[in-house]
């Protein structure tokens, strides 16, 4: 049995009677298995939140149905309380009460004790250990990601709901984050992640590419990168600033967008396109020292090109 | 049990590490009281008058004398012409200018009738009749005082008796009135803050998605600010019979359980404006205007409710505060017991009852 199922999932927001409402997530149907670390990968405002929301039985979808852990979230939703791990965006634990307190106090309203399962915190939860006695609200952003990551777990939860939880935290402890993450997998807990990031969609077994509360593609990340399916070319050359005028107004180009230090350009005529082609024209146009290179696509790419489609329709 | 305990313990954190609202719950009671009991008061006392004598005889002297021997005044100055009583009044120091005419004491003597006037300001009406009614009654004295030998066929002596506050403080009835107020602010202030705050914040959020019963949550809420104002209640008891010998006649034991319950009148209220409210400047308004001014106003401790027109008197019944402060009044003053008060406990009780239910049908299980 999947350890979440999402079917035809809708949500609308009502600001007032005038106004049309604000629709947050449009038909969307998914399933976790148990023991996978399933991410949800979109920008700000696609609906991820309202979508964590619902599955945590905090709100109410207008359409569908959810189930997590074979639990219905309107109707079992205290079933789900009991079972279920939730982290959310927003740092949410008593900024006045000190590391060891907020441990202990969302150890004791789940039922157990911090010594009871402490081995599946040890690995996230010694680290913030030498500052137990700090207030949380003195923690650093990092810190107190890994103490709210340590409240979530303190219950043993089946599975685990993680609202962005890397966002506005440094890379190296965004790396930890993600190392702790395959970690808890392995106990046999199910997580869903959510993230703005496109570059940990490929730390996920699987993902889902949401926007405005659609989902455009769910699959393994290597797989959504596979059906890319076209030619991409990274561009560089002495002018970038031009560069980029130049390209979105030539009518060969299809795509065209910054990444890092290149442009990343995918051709109409993606069948013949090659580098000379796409060399000449920017010689021609007067630019010098001009590099490109034939590469993989990443999922940013993919979400740009699902995105480009989605636009089309 | 031990999940509802250490939801209490977390609270009392909360408050102990946040010493400025602390200071503030604790502080509050001990100010008021003192202010009440020292600053308005509105007895009157020591009040400066005038003298403006063209008699300069000795039955006038006499008077002066007499005037100025009483507690309730202090002659400030002498004026020599009806011209300075006016600039008199408008430089604000007296209330009161006592006029003497010419010939006084012949116009009493043998015209038999006398004339003296009472100029009082009036910007505070209360003051002047008050004033007025102390003057008359020194003048009637002498009166009699100079008519000794005089005996009147007929007489009707009035014996006036002030029942329970034989001296007339005002302390009497604002100490209730203060407990009324201060329970109802920190009780329900304090506590629908308390639980806006976790929504503000974030950590309701969390909460919800936990096996804590929502009836849980909002009595262990609750529970803290109980404590807290049975303390303010012992302080304001301590400081009224110590220090305003304001006099406790009444079952102590009975006073107490009467305010635990009007104590969770309170919180009941606070705990349904929270759930009304979704940020703490919100429930703050809403504290303030909603128990605040009502208290103030309905309760019967500064403004008499049989003087309001008769829908404010009805409106005045859905205010508890009104209901407590009559059964503080009862109890404390003059030292009734339950028999005398079980109507007005009742309904504070089927005030709670019903402030609760709804209260918790109203606690949000989801976020919206």
């Amino acid at each position: 049995m999947p350890s979440v199922v999402v079917k035809n999932i809708t949500k609308k927001y009502t600001q007032s009677k005038k106004e049309q409402p604000i629709i947050a997530l449009q038909n969307i149907s998914f399933e976790v298995e148990k023991g996978e670390i399933f991410g949800i990968v979109g920008p700000d405002g696609a609906g991820k939140t309202s979508l964590f929301r619902i599955l945590t039985t905090l709100l109410i979808a207008e359409q569908g149905s959810a189930t997590v852990d074979g639990y219905d979230v309107v109707k079992d939703y205290k079933s789900i309380r009991q079972r279920v791990g939730y982290m959310p965006g927003k740092f949410s634990l008593y900024q006045d009460l000190s590391v060891e307190e907020n441990l202990n106090f969302f150890a004791t309203i789940f039922h157990t004790t911090v010594e009871k399962n402490y081995d599946l915190i040890k690995d996230i939860y010694s680290q913030i250990e030498p500052f137990k006695k700090r207030r949380a609200g003195k923690l650093s952003g990092g810190m107190k990601q890994k103490l709210a990551l340590s409240c979530a777990l303190i219950h043993r939860p089946s599975v685990l709901f993680l609202d962005e939880p890397t966002t506005g935290v440094d890379a190296v402890s965004r790396k930890e984050f993600w190392e702790m993450l395959k970690r808890l997998k392995q106990e046999g807990i199910t997580i869903l992640v959510s993230t703005p990031y496109m570059d940990e969609a490929s730390l996920c077994d699987r993902v889902a590419l949401i926007q405005n509360g659609k989902i455009m593609a769910i699959d393994k990340p290597n797989s959504i990168n596979q059906n890319f399916g076209k030619k991409l070319w990274a561009v560089r050359a002495n002018n970038m600033f031009g560069v980029l005028k130049t390209l979105k107004s030539w009518q060969e180009v299809f795509s065209c967008y910054s990444f890092g230090e290149n442009y990343h350009v995918v051709m109409k005529d993606d069948d013949n396109a090659n580098a000379m082609a796409i060399h000449d024209y920017l010689f021609k146009c007067g630019y010098r020292e001009i590099e490109i290179q034939l590469i993989d696509a990443n999922i940013e790419d993919s979400f740009m090109a699902l995105m480009h489609t989605e636009n089309e329709k | 049990m031990k999940q509802f305990f250490a939801f209490v313990k977390k609270e009392f954190f909360h408050i102990w590490r946040d010493k400025r609202t602390l200071f503030i719950l604790m502080g509050i009671p001990i100010t008021q009281i003192i202010i009440f009991g020292f600053a308005l008061t509105n007895e009157v006392k020591n009040a400066k008058i005038a003298v403006l004598d063209y008699a300069r005889d000795n039955v006038s002297q006499q008077l002066i004398q007499k005037i100025a021997a009483n507690k309730y005044f202090q002659i400030d100055k002498s004026l020599y012409s009806y011209q300075q009583v006016e600039p008199a009044f408008k430089e604000g120091k007296i209330k009161m200018a006592i006029v003497f005419p010419q010939n006084f004491a012949s116009d009493l003597l043998h015209g038999n009738k006398a004339q003296l006037q009472f100029i009082t300001d009036a910007t505070d009406p209360n003051v002047a009749t008050t004033l007025v009614n102390y003057a008359n009654a020194i003048v009637k004295d002498y009166q009699t005082d100079i008519n000794k030998t005089t005996v009147y066929p007929y007489t009707i002596e009035t014996e006036i008796r002030m029942m329970y506050n034989p001296e007339l403080k005002g302390a009497y009835s604002f100490v209730p009135g203060v407990m009324a107020l201060i329970l109802m602010l920190t009780c329900a202030m304090m506590t629908s803050i308390a639980i806006v705050k976790e929504k503000e914040m974030g950590t309701m959020e969390v909460i919800l998605v936990s096996p804590l019963k929502p009836f849980r949550v909002i009595l262990a809420k609750a529970v803290p600010y109980m404590l807290l104002s049975m303390i303010n209640v012992i302080s304001i008891l301590l400081l009224s019979v110590f220090v305003l010998d304001v006099p406790i006649r009444g079952s102590l034991l009975l006073l107490l359980s009467e305010s635990l319950l009007f104590t969770i009148t309170s919180l009941a209220l606070g705990l349904l404006i929270s759930s009304l409210t979704n940020s703490q400047q919100v429930a703050m308004l809403f504290s303030f205007l909603g128990l605040f001014l009502p208290t103030t106003v309905f309760s019967g401790y500064m403004f008499p409710i049989e003087n309001m027109p008769i829908p404010l008197q009805i409106i005045s019944n859905i205010v508890p505060a009104k209901w407590y402060y009559n059964i503080v009044k009862a109890i404390m003053i003059k030292g009734l017991g339950i028999a005398s008060v079980w109507k007005e406990t009742l309904i504070l009780l089927a005030m709670t009852i019903v402030l609760f239910t709804v209260s918790i049908k109203k606690f949000k299980t989801r976020l919206a």
